[in-house]
């Protein structure tokens, strides 16, 4: 989605699984832009950016895996493109199980996948509007 | 043959454009393409650029005409 995915998002994906009464657990992993300090220069916002069509292909590999995986529920992800400030949040991966075990497994596996395979580039934009290319560690 | 060459992220800003048709000769492999697009636009750090060919990655073909060729840097997703 374009920008900082908003909290009332996260809010209204709870309120939504309300009725369905099988789920026992959620697990949720919000990414939020740290205000890094590189060489004396403070991180304001990541730019995001994507080869789209891969990315879409990559997420549905990624949501099969999990489903086939871990006896989930369902499995919501949603990654910003374009500019995200500090503080913002920039990934919201959501998973729901019968029981807690397979919703965090499930989650933390889904989040690995998403930082290790999707296209997605990240360029930190710094206060003085230099910037440098981000990778994942 | 033709294909359509598409770069992302610090490859297109080393590039400067997001995309371009090459011809190219038949029978062009994938890292005779990357090596001629490293040294000619002169893209740093190579060995941590994936080639994806159709949206897959790293496979060590002969391209054909048409194809889509993707210059992808480091992942930074989440």
């Amino acid at each position: 989605m374009q920008g900082a995915i908003p909290p009332e998002k996260i809010a209204t994906s709870i309120a939504n699984h309300q009725s369905k009464t099988n789920i026992g657990a959620h697990s949720i992993f919000l990414g939020q832009i740290r205000a890094d300090e590189i060489d004396g220069k403070t991180v304001s916002a990541i730019e995001y950016t994507a080869y789209e069509e891969m990315a879409e292909t990559v997420f549905h590999e990624i949501r099969e895996a999990a489903f086939s995986k871990f006896d989930m529920t369902c499995c919501h992800i949603y990654h910003s493109l374009g500019p995200v400030k500090t503080g913002e949040i920039c990934l919201f991966v959501f998973t729901s199980s019968a029981h807690r075990k397979v919703a965090i497994e499930a989650c933390n596996f889904l989040v690995e996948e998403i930082k290790a395979r999707v296209p997605i580039f990240g360029k930190e934009i710094f206060e003085d509007e230099t910037h440098q290319w981000k990778v994942n560690s | 043959m033709k294909v359509q060459v598409k770069y992302f992220g610090m490859i297109a800003e080393a590039v400067g454009k997001p995309e371009e048709e090459l011809e190219l000769d038949p029978g062009t492999s994938v890292s005779e393409l990357k090596m001629n697009q490293v040294k000619s636009y002169g893209i740093k750090d190579p060995d941590s650029v994936q080639i994806a060919v159709n949206q897959h990655l790293n496979q060590e073909i002969e391209l054909k005409e048409g194809d889509e060729v993707a210059f992808l840097p480091p992942f930074a997703g989440g």
